[in-house]
């Protein structure tokens, strides 16, 4: 009798820690859609295609932010995807067995750095060295491209989708490691043993067995570039501009949220951040369930 | 009668545990090897080193010597992708890869030799299924997934996977473990078929298989090869008190 009663008990604590969580995502989406109603409806869908964040004039435009955001973002993955990949595929099939916990080790070690200290370096030791001897380098032989014109300030649009693309590096390598690690001895031993070489049974076998799951990993590292703040908002140089070179400042959604949010003044600035956070928060959300998704299917067709 | 394989003095280690110990026999071209001995003995162990599969397995080494016509496929300079190429095996659980259709399973060991034309690809898997006597229960669902078939339909289709590579050498572990009596049958016409194109090494729990298909057998026992001869003279006078026991049933 006694049993049943602590039973009960606990299924209702845990129901109510659970239920806390349900209630607090409800909360946030409910304040975020609340605190930017006076910027929706003052300037609507505008708001998602204007250009111009003037707090003086009290005119504000998401636009330069998704753009910021979303190009920062993609830089990032461009960079940290095959660098990943190589890890994931050294790490689960060609790492002698005696190195791999240790390596796999230091990989999820970097995902736990702060990213406060990834900015610092960034900002110190990677944007210098970007001025000094990349971006010129850049300029000089790929000139004809609009991406890489204009001054070599080191802090800009490529710092920012460098610095992210190591901070998505761990998480997409590991994650991807993990999932190949599911894929079955067997079917690997059998396109062996039909004289395949590492190189196609790893395309042949390994990855299409995977893919979804493999996805899902770059997605979830997408994800987190997005969301990123701290260290991007140190190296990004945080100018609200559209540009097509990687070298002029650029401005996330997130930087400027935390940049700003402390000096808005204007209840229709205070509105207009918050509508920003709700922007990043759907799209957070719209690439973080995506991926899930695919991870978990992946995990289920075991 | 030519030695297709060679073996010297193998032994092979999983970690510090010694699963084969100083094997030596020949095998014979255009022969049927039937490997048997009772569970755990080492047989799927030797025949895994008989391609350098066993390789593959974290902490497995082996020392020895496999003479394929003659030369070492554990030399430095031998390639194991071109020594499976050459000696084929089809494996004791059935392993069709799950992302491939039945035709792409097939397909793909053909196309890994180079042969690229849609029609040659077709007519070379084809004639493997066929030949693997699955082709009535398939073609008209080639394009499925192959996780889409029985067991015993799975095991088939790696065969015809195995022999459309067209390799040397065909080991099978234990094939028919997971088949009917007709399918057994038409596995084991198979492999009287094809002998003479091939040489077969096949493990077998099966006293009355092993029989009926193979012209030498190799009685395994604890890692150790205890008698090795032709097929009739160890069934009807095995030279050893425990081939013996064990192919007249009274073992353990
Ligand atoms: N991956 C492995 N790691 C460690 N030991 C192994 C491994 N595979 C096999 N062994 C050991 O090696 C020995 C030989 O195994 P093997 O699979 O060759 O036996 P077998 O004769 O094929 O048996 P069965 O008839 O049951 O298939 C066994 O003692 C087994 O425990
Ligand atoms: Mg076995």
């Amino acid at each position: 009798m006694k049993r049943r009663i602590s039973d009960r008990l606990l299924k209702l604590i845990s129901i109510s820690f659970a239920s806390i969580i349900l209630i607090l995502i409800i909360g946030i989406v409910y304040e975020l859609i609340d605190g930017s109603m006076l910027s929706i409806n003052r300037f609507g869908w505008r708001f998602l295609v204007t250009s111009t964040w003037d707090p003086v004039k009290n005119v504000f435009g998401a636009m330069p932010f998704i753009f910021g955001t979303m190009v920062s973002s993609i830089i990032a993955l461009i960079i940290a995807l095959p660098i990943s990949m190589g890890i994931a595929i050294f790490l689960s099939e060609l790492a002698p067995q005696k190195i791999r916990p240790s390596v796999s080790l230091m990989i999820e070690m970097l995902a736990a750095i702060p990213s406060i200290i990834y900015g610092l370096w960034g900002l110190f030791v990677m944007a210098p060295f970007l001025q000094i001897h990349v971006e010129p380098l850049l300029g000089k032989y790929l000139w004809f491209l609009p991406l890489f014109k204009g001054a070599p300030l080191g802090i800009g649009m490529l710092a920012g989708g460098l610095i992210l693309s190591i901070m998505i590096i761990p998480t997409i390598a590991s994650i991807t490691r993990d999932i190949l690690n599911t894929v079955p001895t067997l079917y690997k031993e059998a396109g062996l043993a039909l004289g395949m070489t590492r190189w196609e049974v790893m395309s042949k076998i390994v990855f299409p067995h995977a893919r979804s799951g493999v996805i899902g990993a770059i997605i979830l590292g997408f994800g987190r570039a997005l969301g990123e703040t701290m260290a991007i908002t140190m190296v990004i140089g945080n100018a609200p501009m559209i540009s097509a070179s990687l070298f002029s400042p650029s401005y996330t959604l997130a930087s400027v949220i935390a940049n700003e949010f402390s000096e808005a003044v204007s209840q229709l600035y205070i509105s207009s951040l918050i509508e920003l956070a709700l922007l990043l928060f759907i799209i957070s959300m719209i690439f973080n369930a995506l991926a899930r998704l695919l991870v978990r299917r992946e995990k289920v067709l075991q | 009668m030519t030695k297709k394989l060679i073996i010297e003095h193998l032994n092979a280690w999983f970690g510090s545990v010694q699963a084969l110990k100083d094997i030596n026999l020949n095998i014979e071209e255009n022969s049927v090897t039937a490997v048997i001995g009772p569970s755990g003995c080492g047989k799927t162990t030797f025949v895994r080193c008989l391609n350098r599969i066993h390789e593959v397995v974290d902490n497995a080494r082996i020392s020895g010597k496999v003479l394929l016509d003659g030369e070492d496929i554990y030399a430095s300079t031998s390639d194991p992708v071109l020594v499976r190429r050459r000696i084929g095996m089809v494996f004791q659980k059935p392993n069709p890869f799950p992302t491939m259709s039945i035709f792409d399973n097939v397909a793909a060991g053909i196309r890994l030799n180079g042969i690229k034309k849609k029609n040659e690809i077709a007519d070379a898997v084809e004639r493997s299924i066929k030949m693997a006597a699955l082709w009535d229960e398939v073609k008209d669902k080639l394009y499925k997934s192959a996780t889409a078939l029985s067991g015993g339909q799975q095991q088939r289709l790696c065969i015809a996977r195995t022999i459309a590579v067209e390799p040397e050498v065909i080991l099978m572990d234990e094939p028919a473990s997971a088949l009917d009596p007709i399918s057994t049958a038409h596995i084991e016409e198979l492999m009287q078929q094809i002998k003479d194109k091939y040489t077969i090494v096949i493990v077998t729990h099966n006293m009355q298989q092993a029989a009926r298909v193979s012209d030498y057998t190799g009685f395994f026992l604890l890692g150790e090869l205890i008698e090795f001869s032709k097929t009739p003279d160890m069934f009807t006078n095995p030279g050893d008190k425990r081939t013996e026991d064990y192919i007249t049933g009274r073992f353990g």
